[in-house]
């Protein structure tokens, strides 16, 4: 039965009709149009579709959306924008840490969690928190040092 | 002489003109999809015209619109569309430059161009390429007269321009996967489960029951659900699947997983290279290694779209090029390529022949019998890793012989593989057409010098001074779709043949280095080998089965482009865990330093996955490895630190990267393993089992 589900997405009051088990992904990527979460699996199994919801990293692939009621929702377009970008976009375009990219969202949104809840973390701990989110390009040398200059700036810029 | 490229797209203004906006508008066929091939391609034209990077309009690939290169692949760009953009730029800007000279009555050699201005003597003449473009026109065919520009007068080629293709990726943009037309339906095939399996019998009304408004197409053994929403199609998906019964299915032996097994299938055989040895009291060493069926594992599984309308097809596709693109769907469809339209869009890295071009036909069939109705078609991840053609397995079975002194005086490669590029040109869908028949297999690839092509051929001989070396290849009437997988043969032939080296120095009681340096005469190849040495600290290597292990190996890339030496360093336990990774590569001209050391790294990375954890299980009807726990990839805590040297050649002809790294880091690895062992583990990948056989056996 389709019903209204309201939440908070990147900072703004939303509210979807909705099948209770419709899927976070569908619905972010339908009716919302917002593509930034990206479909790899449909399992929770690669990371490209990772969301944060109240702070946590989750599949928006495994995610329903009845579940979500009352919830805060981020997902890589709540980071920043071109102009004004997130810290970790900022360094990740300056130390180019890519290549196809497809799985650059959900990495963006798996460093923001550890981030938010660990400003210094070691290259070990930044390998261990984006242990989920699958790369086949090979850019994960350049994505755990642009993780760490973003937390560097951050942290130079919470302490300026 | 005139680049091939160039002489086949020989208008200069499908290449470069300049427009009213005060762009200059640049075009290549290459498609970019994360390798930073138009980054690169860019600095090129920019370079040769000197136009400032951010006044380059660089064309959207698209039929029509782009001159026709091909396919992007085999690390090819760089080294051949490279000198056709550059040679056209220079072409160009020698035109502009007579023009302007004619109108300033002076030479053109004391003109400059700066910033896409004339120059005289350093001082601005109030020429630029726009205010002269109404006089030159550029609408002639190409002569390939002008020359390009040498090292010392480069501006841009050789700087580390920023990816032009990155920021969206950053920002939640940039997809084809991310498209969307007015009235846009989503559509999924139900397929075939093997290509001679025949529709029983489908419930429409079972199909309907879970999603009503659901348009169910059926001819033949093609079967699309076709919804407004994708949730809507996978769910008529999930119900088509449960309420179809299918005959005429394969059963796919699973021992068929195994490179071995290649030997137990019909196979045609091509000899190369010099006469079988005769006997002789030489010593003869042999070994056997193998690498079996690899997925390209793309991390997004493929996406395509479509929409027939007034008897013309458009398609948008994020494959590897539009113009073959076009000439699938033409052949598919029965269409004249004329009347089809592609055009290109960001996709997920592929690697090579991935399920890219298979939705986007998929789509073209929905479309052409939904006229008007723009379709599109989500692969799911099953389906990449299930339909989509897979790299095929190798075995390669070599043996030498060496003289009195331990030299390697006769090598002989015998390898047995599938057709390394056998289904290009082909789509999954195609099978389950009425009246469909195998197109015929493509005419045989010839070498420039005439010989036979085969990609299970690259890289077959070590790139070493030896005297005598033959090859023996068998290939294999494959059991499942395979097709090209970044750097065809070449990478799995390196591994074995530098893992074999290092087994003929320890024969002939010689250090695996110096054994190398003994054989190599090339001094482009002795420089990048003796450097790695030293950046991989070679001299501190210790006594062998410690549990830790450093290994090395070099190739030249098909025995013609960069050279590249690798070093791994690992420590093996029950599993390998890669401790450090180190590159050396002399790859001529690089144009952007940057995008040359990502590309180098990925394909380490990328080798390391294949070496350690990859392999495609076959089974059930096909392919049974459909999900990422069945086929694991290298993860972040996996990666070791990698460290890279470039050696500046920049006199040297420009060579591709993005696949020159694979084959000696996977021998740098297998050569650590053993030495971390004191036993050798041959066939890949080096899991846990493989490497207690390992033990075993020695």
């Amino acid at each position: 039965m389709r019903q209204t589900i309201q939440f908070t997405l990147n900072g703004l009051t939303t509210s979807v009709e909705a099948e209770e088990s419709d899927l976070l992904l569908d619905v972010l990527r339908g009716q919302l149009g917002l593509f930034g979460a990206r479909f790899g699996c449909g399992a929770g199994q690669c990371g490209a579709c990772a969301v944060l919801v109240d702070g946590k990293v989750a599949a928006a692939c495994h995610t329903e959306i009845g579940a979500l009621a009352g919830k805060r929702i981020v997902t890589v377009e709540g980071l920043g924008t071109p102009e004004a970008p997130h810290p970790l976009q900022a360094a990740f375009l300056e130390l180019q840490a890519g290549q196809c990219g497809y799985c650059l969202s959900g990495i963006l949104i798996g460093a923001k969690a550890l981030l938010d809840g660990n400003p210094d973390p070691t290259r070990a701990e930044i390998a261990r928190a984006l242990d989920w989110h699958l790369c086949r390009c090979g850019v994960h040398n350049r994505v755990m040092d642009a993780v760490a200059l973003a937390a560097a700036r951050m942290r130079e810029g919470a302490g300026a | 002489m005139i680049p091939p490229m160039l002489a086949a797209n020989p208008r200069l203004d499908r290449w470069a003109r300049f427009e009213a906006d005060g762009r200059a508008r640049i075009a290549f066929g290459r498609m970019e999809y994360g390798q930073g091939v138009l980054t690169a391609l860019a600095q090129m034209a920019a370079d040769e015209l000197d136009v400032p990077f951010d006044r380059l309009n660089v064309v959207h690939a698209a039929t029509g619109e782009i001159p026709d290169e091909g396919l992007t692949v085999g690390s090819m760009s760089i080294e051949f569309s490279g000198p056709a953009i550059r040679a056209a730029c220079a072409e160009v800007r020698a035109l502009f430059a007579a023009a302007a000279a004619s109108r300033l009555g002076c030479d053109a050699a004391e003109l400059d161009v700066r910033d896409g201005a004339f120059l005289r003597g350093g001082q601005a003449t109030g020429l630029d390429y726009w205010s002269l473009a109404g006089e030159v026109d550029l609408a002639r065919e190409a002569t390939g007269d002008a020359s390009l520009k040498a090292p010392e007068r480069m501006r841009l080629m050789g700087r580390s321009e920023p990816r032009m293709d990155l920021p969206p990726k950053l920002f939640g943009a940039a997809f084809l996967h991310d498209l969307t037309l007015p009235g846009l339906r989503h559509a999924r095939v139900l397929r075939q489960p093997s290509p001679q399996a025949r529709l029983r019998s489908l419930d429409e009304a079972a199909v309907r029951r879970a999603v009503p408004e659901v348009d169910i197409l059926v001819d033949h053994a093609f079967v699309a659900l076709i919804c407004d929403t994708e949730a809507d199609a996978a769910r008529a998906h999930a119900a088509a699947e449960a309420a179809a019964s299918w005959e005429g299915v394969r059963a796919m032996d699973p021992a068929l997983s195994e490179a071995a097994a290649l030997k137990t299938l019909p196979h045609e055989d091509f000899a190369a290279g010099a006469a079988k040895p005769g006997p002789s009291n030489r010593r003869r060493i042999a070994a056997a290694y193998g690498k079996p069926f690899l997925s390209h594992g793309s991390l997004g599984p493929s996406a395509g779209l479509a929409q027939y309308k007034d008897g013309r097809l458009t398609i948008w596709t994020h494959n590897q090029g539009v113009y073959p693109m076009r000439a699938l769907a033409a052949r598919i469809t029965g269409l004249a390529p004329e009347a089809i339209e592609v055009i290109h869009g960001q996709g997920p890295g592929c690697y090579g022949h991935n399920g890219a071009d298979d939705p986007p036909i998929d789509a073209a069939l929905i479309a052409m019998r939904r006229p008007g109705q723009p379709i599109r078609v989500q692969w799911r991840r099953e389906d990449e890793f299930g339909f989509a053609p897979v790299g095929t397995a190798m075995l390669m079975e070599l043996s030498a012989e060496l003289d009195a002194s331990g030299r390697l005086v006769d090598y002989t490669a015998e390898i047995w593989n599938t057709p390394h590029t056998g289904a290009r040109g082909t789509a999954v869908a195609e099978s389950a057409l009425p009246g469909y028949v195998a197109p015929p297999p493509p005419p045989q690839r010839l070498m420039p010098d005439g010989s036979r092509f085969s990609g299970g051929l690259l890289n077959a001989t070590p790139s070493y001074a030896i005297e005598t070396t033959r090859t023996l290849e068998h290939v294999i009437e494959t059991p499942i779709r395979s097709s090209s997988l970044r750097s065809l043969g070449g990478a799995p032939n390196t591994f074995a043949s530098e893992c074999f080296v290092d087994e003929i120095a320890e024969a002939a009681g010689q250090d695996p280095l110096a054994y190398r340096l003994g054989m190599l005469a090339e001094p482009r190849g002795r420089t990048v080998l003796t450097r790695l040495s030293e950046i991989c600290g070679w001299a501190r290597r210790w006594e062998i089965g410690t549990g830790r292990g450093l290994g090395l190996a070099y190739d030249r890339h098909r025995g013609r482009g960069a050279m590249v030496a690798c070093a791994a360093e690992v420590d093996v336990e029950t599993e390998v865990k890669l401790l450090n990774l180190w590159c050396v590569c002399d790859g001529g001209l690089i144009v952007n330093p940057d995008g040359a050391r990502n590309q180098i790294e990925g394909g380490m990375i990328m080798a390391g996955s294949w070496t350690l954890k990859e392999q495609v299980k076959l089974g059930g009807a096909g392919i049974a490895s459909t999900t990422w726990d069945d086929y694991p990839i290298l993860r972040f805590s996996d990666v070791p630190p990698i460290e890279i040297e470039l050696i500046d050649t920049r006199d040297q002809r420009p060579c591709g990267l993005g696949e020159v790294s694979q084959g000696p880091v996977m021998a740098a690895i297998g050569n650590a393993v053993a030495h971390a062992l004191g036993a050798r583990v041959r066939d890949l990948p080096m899991t846990r089992e493989k490497i207690a056989a390992a033990l075993l056996k020695d």
